[in-house]
């Protein structure tokens, strides 16, 4: 299997196994999802997260790598990132059924949900009770997020490449400190990132 | 039928042309919602904003299920999504075949392996302001959220527990309660 060497091997319990596709396949893709999306809220990173620890930790589907890679697409495509993350990983397990299956998954929760809120959401929007168990969600989401964060950092650390973490560094200045739009650093990133590569493997030709 | 063809195209553009997540899509949404249809008005929109952000999923979908709804019940609920999600299965799935065809090419690995570190700064950044969210600013520190933050963080580290995070989300819920009931605040 050739697959990039972002994770040192060591460290690597075991690779992506992708699951047979049956019925009791789909049904737990969506089940997956379905739970994934109902417990996000606070934007799509933080359903990225959930679904690392998911699919990458627990299932086993999916790499590191593959998921920074469905990250990276689904932040610079039209539409929910939540949604594009749930169809990639839906398409690399399971082609086109498997990404309308984890699409619907990811859209169900908040249409049921929202459905009932809108009916009175006068009642909702006051609630103390819901008030207070957000009051408790709210930094088990950001310990989760911050968590991924750093179980990413390693490997990208462990590398001990010095571009990689100039752009890591860099891009996060961009943006947190300086609010930059997240789409034009991306699109620099990559553009740093072709530069880098082809240099890279004009090294490697000549060597 | 005109109303619900009306939903779907709204919610198609805001599905096509929201690039780059939740927030991107709200002045999208906010334009197609209020100004060119005239479903919302400003308050609502800001209720709309409010409920988004205490529900689950993404914003531009609670808004066409929240719109969908006011404007023509379930029937509108489903024309508004679809119009909204349609977009993304089109494009993804296209995307999602390029991948799997070339993610393995020398050129595109190491191109994809050179962005990757981004992401991990993106990621973070979402955190870093999940948690200023959470906690509170210097002067108005939240110390409730500072301890089970600490905890929750320790818990999905630790090695010999083993706590998924949805588990660990709804002791997060029952702790913002019990702290609530508690201290008097329900």
């Amino acid at each position: 299997m050739t697959r990039s060497l972002l994770v040192p091997d060591a460290e690597r319990t075991t690779k992506a196994v992708k699951p047979e596709v049956n019925f009791g396949f789909y049904l737990k893709l969506f089940w997956t999802t379905f739970t994934l999306s109902l417990f996000t809220f606070g934007g799509g990173f933080v359903i990225i997260s959930l679904m690392r620890k998911k699919m990458v930790v627990t299932l086993n589907w999916i790499d590191d790598e593959e998921m920074m890679d469905f990250v990276t697409i689904a932040q610079s495509s039209p539409g929910p990132i939540a949604l594009n993350g749930s169809l990639m990983v839906g398409y690399h397990l399971a082609n086109i059924p498997g990404a309308l299956i984890a699409g619907l998954g990811t859209i169900l929760p908040p249409m049921i949900i929202l459905t009932l809120v809108s009916l009175g959401y006068e009642a909702v929007k006051s609630n103390p009770w819901i008030a207070a168990a957000f009051h408790g969600m709210r930094p088990v989401v950001a310990a989760i997020v911050l968590q991924v964060t750093w179980a990413l950092l390693k490997p990208v650390l462990g590398k001990k490449k010095i571009a990689p973490i100039i752009m890591l560094v860099l891009a996060f200045i961009a943006l947190y400190f300086f609010k930059v739009n997240i789409m034009l650093v991306m699109a620099i990133c990559v553009a740093v990132a072709v530069i880098l590569s082809l240099v890279e493997i004009q090294k490697a030709g000549r060597g | 039928m005109t109303i619900l063809f009306q939903l779907f195209t709204s919610f198609f553009q805001i599905g096509l042309f929201s690039i780059g997540g939740g927030y991107a899509a709200m002045p999208l949404i906010q334009a197609q919602t209020i100004d060119i249809r005239g479903w919302l008005t400003l308050a609502e929109f800001a209720d709309l904003v409010t409920i988004a952000e205490m529900t689950p999923g993404p914003i531009a979908i609670n808004s066409a299920t929240f719109v969908g709804m006011k404007v023509a019940g379930l029937s509108g609920v489903v024309a508004a999504t679809l119009g909204n999600v349609l977009p993304s299965c089109i494009i993804m799935i296209i995307l999602a075949k390029l991948y799997e065809k070339y993610s393995k090419q020398t050129l595109m690995k190491k191109i994809l392996e050179n962005v990757r570190p981004v992401v991990v700064a993106a990621i973070f950044t979402a955190g870093l302001s999940l948690l200023q969210l959470a906690i509170g600013s210097v002067d108005t520190l939240d110390i409730f959220a500072i301890i089970v933050f600490v905890l929750a963080f320790l818990a999905l580290n630790s090695k010999r527990i083993k706590i998924g995070p949805i588990i660990l989300l709804i002791v997060g819920a029952l702790a913002g309660i019990g702290y609530a009931l508690a201290f008097g605040f329900v």
